[in-house]
Formats: C-alpha cells, sequence, structure tokens
C-alpha cells in the first residue's frame, strides 16, 4: 500500500513548478489572454525540449516512455500556474487518441511530431447537443470507395485554431447502441472544406472553436482502428483527459485556496487580519477540505488510469464530479475572501474562477458525471 | 502508487477473517442491535471483548509488552475493514482502548503502566473521561475543578459532565485544577480517579435517542493518591491534549460511512418518490452518488494519511479533516434518508409500521453526537485553520 508519488515525481514536480514559476507567471498568462491564439509557440518550444509532450509517448516514437501518473504530477503544476495553449488537446486528446487506437505507421507519423513540439492536436468530439457521451456523436462519415467524406459540425473543439491535425469522432453507422458505429479519422487541420472559427469564452487562455467540415474527404488509411469501432478507443482517451483536467483543477483550486490564506493573513480589519475572524477561517478550511477530497479521488482517478483497471469507468467521473464543483465554488469563495479588491479586473483571482468555469464544462458537469457513477452503484 | 497488500497482510487479514468467522459475538445479530436494550448491548459488547481479548485480538496497536501485538499500521488498517466487514460490534472499553492505554504509555510512570494497562484490554477495569464541565465545553482550559494537596492524595471537588459510559467505569481520567492562581492552561494535572472513591456519584444524563450512556459526574471530598497523578503537576494539559489527538485521530469513522450507504442503498429499493421507484429518481441518483464519491473520498484521503505514515513523513492536511468532514457527510446521509422515507421517517426505533426498524430515526437523533463529541466541527474548524493553514489566532 503506498499512495503517494515517487521521489522520482516529487522531483519532476518541483521542477516543473520553477519552470512554470519562471516562465508562466499571471502577467504572462494575462498576455496571452489578450493574444489571437492564446497559443506562446516559444512556451511550447521550451516544454517539448523538457520532454513533456513526450510523456506518455515511449521511446521508440521519439517520447520518453513515462507513466500517466509522470504526467499527472506535471498536469498539477500547470494547473496552479493557469498554463494557456493547447497542451491538454494535443498530449491528451489528439495525440493521446493516436496512442491508444493507431496503427504502428500511425504511430510513426504523429507521434515523434508531437513529442518534439511541432505538431498541435486536437480532438473534435462534441456537437451542438454540447454531450460528450457516445450519443452525442451524430456527424456523418460517408464511405466513399476505400475513403471517408465527412460533413457536418463540430462544437467546443479545444484549441483547434492552432492544430495541425485532430481526430474527428463521426458516425459510419447506425445502430441500437450508440456506442456502435463511431469511427475516428485523423484529419488534417487544413484540408479542403474544413473551417474553424475560434469562440468567445469566458476563459480565454485555452480556446475553443467551432468547426465545420464540408464535403471533407478523408483516406480509409486515416481511419484510427476499426471503423464503426471508434467509442472504445475514445473511452479510454476521455479517461486518460478527463484524469489529466482534474489534476489541473486540484492545482488550480490549491493555487486559490493559498491566494485566499494568504490574503486572509495580511488584510486587517477591524484592527485584526481577517483570517482570526471564524467567518474568514472557517470558510477557507471548509474550502481546504474539498481541495484535499478532489485531490485524493483524483490521485486515484489517475492511478486507475495509469494501471489501464476497469474501476477507472467509476473512478474518474467521481472525481470529475467532485472536482466540477471544488474547482469552481473554491475559485469564488477564493474572490469573496477578497473582497472587493478580488471582485476586479486588476486582481488575478478570476483568471482562476474563469479557469473553473471552463473546466467544470468541459467533458460534462458534475451532474452528468454523477448520474454515470449513479450506474455503477447498482441502485 | 501501489494498493496491494503484501503476502504478510493478507496472511494477518486471512488469520483474522478465519477468526471471525470461527468465533462471532454472542446473543449478537447487527441488524436488531440498536432496537434492544442498552443493558443488553452493554453485555454484548463487555463479552465480545473478553472473547477477542482472549485471542489477543483486542487492542493490537499496542506494544507486545501491554498485551498488544505490536500491530503494524497497515495490520491496524485490515483489522478496522474486517471489523467492519462483518459488522462487528463495538468494545465495551473503547476510552481505555484508544485514549487511555495509548496515554499512559506515552506519560505514565512505570508503576501506573503496570497496575492500569494491562486490565484495559481484558476490559477487568473499564474507564471514563473527565474532561467537559458545565461552564467548560469547547474551553476545556477553563475548567474549575479543583484537586487541593492533602499530604499522600490530592482531595477533589468538582463536576464533570458529558461523561460516556461512567455509569460502567471503574476509573477515570480526570483533569482538575492544582493551580488556582496560574494562568488557565498552566494549573491543571491530569489524575487517574477510582470510580467507587467514597465522594463520588454518577448520574446518568437521558440524550437525544432516549439512551443513558453518558452522565453527570460530582465529586465531593475525594481522595486520589499523588501517585495517581500522570505526568508533572500542573502540567495537566499537555497529557490531557495528547489524548485528546488520540480521540481525534480515530479516523475509523470513514469505516461507518459505508456500510450505512449500504444500507440506505438497500432501503432505497422499498421506496417510492412521486410514485415512481426512488432507485429511479434523478435527485436520488444525484444524491446517492455524492454521497458515495464523498465517501469515498474520505477513504482515500485516509490511504493517503497511511502512507505519510508508512513513510515516516508527519501527516499532512488530509489527515486533519476525516472527523470534520465525516462527522458532517454522516449527517447528510441520514436527513437524506429521513427526507425520502416520508412518514415513515415517524417510526421510532422498534415501531412494526416503520421500515428498517425504525433504524434512520434512530440514527437522526444519535446523529449530532460525531459533530459535538471530541471537539466540536467549529472547534475543528480553529484547530485547522490554526493549525494547518497557519491562520491568526482569534
Amino acid at each position: 500500500m503506498d499512495f503517494g508519488f515517487s521521489e522520482d515525481q516529487e522531483l519532476l514536480r518541483d521542477s516543473a513548478r520553477k519552470f512554470l514559476d519562471a516562465e508562466c507567471p499571471t502577467t504572462f498568462v494575462r498576455k496571452m489572454m489578450e493574444d489571437d491564439s492564446a497559443h506562446a509557440t516559444e512556451l511550447w518550444k521550451k516544454a517539448a525540449e523538457l520532454g513533456w509532450m513526450g510523456i506518455l509517448i515511449p521511446e521508440e516514437h521519439g517520447g520518453i516512455g513515462g507513466s500517466f501518473l509522470d504526467l499527472v504530477v506535471v498536469m498539477e503544476e500547470m494547473g496552479r500556474s493557469l498554463m494557456p495553449g493547447p497542451f491538454l488537446a494535443t498530449v491528451l486528446l489528439g495525440s493521446a487518441a493516436v496512442l491508444v487506437g493507431g496503427s504502428d505507421e500511425q504511430k510513426d507519423a504523429v507521434l515523434p511530431k508531437v513529442a518534439a513540439g511541432e505538431w498541435v492536436m486536437t480532438l473534435a468530439q462534441a456537437e451542438k447537443s454540447g454531450r460528450y457521451d457516445a450519443g452525442g456523436i451524430g456527424m456523418p462519415a460517408t464511405a466513399r470507395g476505400s475513403d471517408f467524406v465527412l460533413s457536418g459540425e463540430k462544437l467546443f473543439v479545444p484549441d483547434a485554431h492552432v492544430a495541425d491535425q485532430m481526430v474527428v469522432a463521426a458516425r459510419t453507422g447506425s445502430h441500437a447502441a450508440p456506442e456502435d458505429g463511431i469511427t475516428l479519422f485523423l484529419v488534417d487541420a487544413k484540408s479542403p472544406g474544413v473551417e474553424i472559427t475560434q469562440l468567445k469564452t469566458v476563459d480565454m487562455t485555452r480556446r475553443q472553436c467551432h468547426v465545420a467540415f464540408q464535403d471533407v474527404a478523408v483516406a480509409g488509411s486515416q481511419v484510427l482502428g476499426e471503423v464503426g469501432q471508434g467509442w472504445p478507443i475514445l473511452k479510454r482517451v476521455l479517461e486518460q483527459a478527463i484524469a489529466g483536467l482534474c489534476t489541473e483543477m486540484v492545482g488550480t483550486g490549491q493555487q486559490a485556496l493559498d491566494m485566499a490564506v494568504e490574503y486572509a493573513k495580511e488584510r486587517v480589519q477591524f484592527g485584526k487580519p481577517i483570517g482570526s475572524f471564524q467567518a474568514v477561517k472557517h470558510k477557507c478550511v471548509d474550502m481546504m477540505v474539498q481541495v484535499e477530497n478532489a485531490r485524493s479521488l483524483t490521485y486515484y482517478a489517475a492511478w486507475t488510469v495509469d494501471e489501464n483497471v476497469d474501476e477507472a469507468s467509476q473512478a474518474v467521473p467521481m472525481a470529475k464530479a467532485y472536482c466540477s464543483d471544488m474547482c469552481k465554488t473554491v475559485t469564488s469563495e477564493a474572490i469573496q475572501v477578497h473582497g472587493g479588491i478580488g471582485f476586479t479586473w486588476e486582481h488575478d483571482m478570476h483568471l482562476f474562477y474563469r479557469r473553473g468555469l471552463a473546466s467544470e464544462a468541459a467533458f460534462g458537469s458534475a451532474p452528468t458525471h454523477r448520474e454515470v457513477v449513479a450506474q455503477t452503484l447498482d441502485l | 502508487m501501489d494498493f496491494d497488500y503484501s503476502p504478510q497482510e493478507e496472511t494477518f487479514r486471512q488469520e483474522l477473517r478465519s477468526w471471525l468467522e470461527a468465533n462471532p459475538a454472542d446473543n449478537y445479530d447487527p441488524d436488531t442491535f440498536e432496537i434492544i436494550d442498552q443493558e443488553e448491548r452493554f453485555q454484548i459488547k463487555f463479552e465480545w471483548q473478553k472473547k477477542l481479548h482472549g485471542a489477543g485480538w483486542v487492542g493490537i496497536h499496542w506494544p507486545q509488552e501491554y498485551g498488544g501485538r505490536g500491530a503494524t499500521i497497515m495490520e491496524q488498517t485490515i483489522y478496522q475493514q474486517e471489523m467492519a466487514r462483518v459488522h462487528a460490534p463495538g468494545l465495551a472499553n473503547p476510552l481505555g482502548i484508544s485514549l487511555v492505554g495509548p496515554t499512559l504509555m506515552h506519560w505514565g510512570t512505570e508503576e501506573q503502566k503496570e497496575r492500569f494497562v494491562p486490565k484495559i484490554l481484558s476490559a477487568d477495569e473499564l474507564w471514563c473521561q473527565g474532561y467537559s464541565e458545565p461552564g467548560s465545553g469547547s474551553d476545556l482550559a477553563s475548567l474549575q475543578t479543583r484537586a487541593v494537596d492533602a499530604g499522600d492524595d490530592f482531595v477533589v471537588n468538582g463536576q464533570k459532565v458529558w461523561t460516556s459510559f461512567a455509569h460502567k467505569a471503574d476509573y477515570c481520567i480526570l483533569v482538575a485544577r492544582t493551580d488556582p492562581d496560574a494562568p488557565k492552561h498552566k494549573g491543571l494535572s491530569y489524575l487517574l480517579v477510582d470510580m467507587h472513591s467514597p465522594g463520588v456519584t454518577v448520574r446518568p444524563l437521558v440524550q437525544i435517542s432516549g439512551d443513558a450512556e453518558f452522565n453527570e459526574v460530582f465529586f465531593e471530598d475525594v481522595r486520589v493518591p499523588k501517585a495517581n497523578l500522570v505526568g508533572e503537576r500542573n502540567n495537566g494539559w499537555q497529557v490531557a491534549i495528547t489524548t485528546l489527538m488520540f480521540e481525534r485521530a480515530n479516523f475509523g469513522m470513514v469505516y461507518n460511512l459505508e456500510p450505512m450507504l449500504d444500507r440506505l442503498k438497500a432501503c432505497i429499493k422499498d421506496l417510492e418518490v412521486n410514485g415512481q421507484p426512488a432507485a429511479d429518481d434523478p435527485d436520488v441518483r444525484q444524491q446517492m452518488a455524492a454521497f458515495h464519491v464523498e465517501t469515498q473520498a474520505l477513504k482515500f484521503n485516509g490511504y493517503r494519511q497511511l502512507t505519510q505514515q508508512l513513510r515516516g513523513n508527519p501527516p499532512g492536511p488530509e489527515g486533519s479533516i476525516s472527523k470534520l468532514a465525516g462527522s458532517e457527510l454522516y449527517i447528510r446521509m441520514v436527513h437524506f434518508a429521513m427526507e425520502l422515507l416520508g412518514p415513515y421517517s415517524q417510526c421510532a426505533l422498534g415501531e412494526d409500521q416503520g421500515i428498517d426498524n425504525g433504524f434512520w430515526a434512530r440514527r437522526a437523533l444519535g446523529s449530532r453526537l460525531y459533530t459535538i463529541a471530541g471537539g466540536t466541527s467549529e472547534i475543528m474548524r480553529n484547530i485547522v485553520g490554526e493549525r494547518v493553514l497557519r491562520l491568526p489566532k482569534g
């Protein structure tokens, strides 16, 4: 029994924190919010040199062959620093889909470029319904000989505007079970007929896009896995992505808590630091309880993903259900602790709150995941 | 990370499990245990402790020289899991085992250890805890019970309250004031008081639940030998705090939440909401999932705490929240059950028309125990806020 990170992982955490403190202070995050793309190529290059894009990628494909738990340690620090840009979209969506479902040729073609920081990737899954389950995938892919034609729209596609390649989930067959008949395609983002439009969103540190496909031709060789068998691949990819996002949320929540506690020690009213008043002190403790609960659920979920065990299908929604509530609540309460200054544009706390709201919505908010948990409870 | 148990740990689990299967508690039925008379309940717990003790299964975390097994932290965890698995009853001397014994091992003289410790595990001497007073609850250090120097003895006068199991106890760990002129934390001493001494009067207090397991205790010129002073005179606060740390570190709470949730799940199968099966109601499903998630979070907090102990590290923040979060979750679960039961929630313990024998009404009435005893949730938040988050004192 050992429910903690290894010494090497703790060293990795320290070095990630030092790197992000230097390269990604909130002044930088704000600059990226105002940026056209929120994708900082300099930072991207440096992160690639540290090997971060290739943590999950085996050495024979140009990565460093690390574990999911190694990645988790780094992502918690990214969440703490609100690192902008397409890291999650590239590493845990686009590249992960190739890693999970791709052929050796596809892996050879894609993974070394991701590991080197040359390619940005994403996954186009959700549509107008805003659902992340199999039933939410309706966009058709029509067979034409051995090739396919994609037509339709995808919505809330993370960082598609800077993607070189995207994995597109489309429907190649209609069956009683929505999980059947889904096919994943590896699509060049510059393909004729692909039109990408950035959305104006709450958290501009990570962009989302509308992607229109107008008769986009995709070669049969670009199918990931088998035709009609995309859902099991996608399910595994989503488990990884959600566990990764949860670790980011733990980092974001912890940082908001730390800032609130620091402020409560310094801010004096009625002649005393406000943190000496129980109304404020107890609020901070309640925030801490939520962060710690979220951390435990998330680390456990990350372990199930790392081990690729069946418990992941319960542990991951458990973590997402709790973290969604935690990150929104804790960042919001941190604003409350700050009072008027926390409500200003100038103060950084709203950046954390925005990220909390964005993370809550990504891949389904708490009630969706609680229902998934309920289905595992044999009620 | 690794959630496996070692072969030795599995052997330990198997040994305990086989013993438990061959030696169940006598006259004990977990489904009706809470319905029966409190005296009967006490007898079952008393016999159960004797039976466990005979086979060396009481106080396994104690060192072998004191009659324990010197169990590892993992063995203690497995012990709690296995006891929860068979829904084993509690023991007759819980305060002795978890509070008094460990405190004496830390602070007691050799004579005190020899005299008092062995009879704790065997239930030959039962213990109670004389802390709270009518005027001193959360502000424990303000207590007024006096212990005056009288040669070989202290003479004790005062009143304690909310003293669990005092009516059964042979001895009491008593915190009394030995120096009224010193600042409040500096003038206290920690005494071991024979509850059969002349001048001790125990008056049971009937609790919300109708049971009378806690008491008022009056001390009128009670003589306590100086040999029964634990730690130094006027340093009793330090000893008292040690005991409190043992009390609050008891994260067995978490092991009660999982069986409770199972019972709630079973109960829901028989209930309807707005004419539909409760299990199909979206609000019920959301709430049940949320309870499951929080229960698991507390369990995993426990595993993180355990890992810190196994690695020899000081406890992290996760270790300080189990009582606070667990006790409040417990109340929310019980209140949810009462809401779902509708008019059946009104059937008291043992009412034949009731669902689940009135178990939930009983639990609701008893639920505030955990947010008050051993430090209220408000005091726990102060402690966590000041010791873990380092927020300034009020």
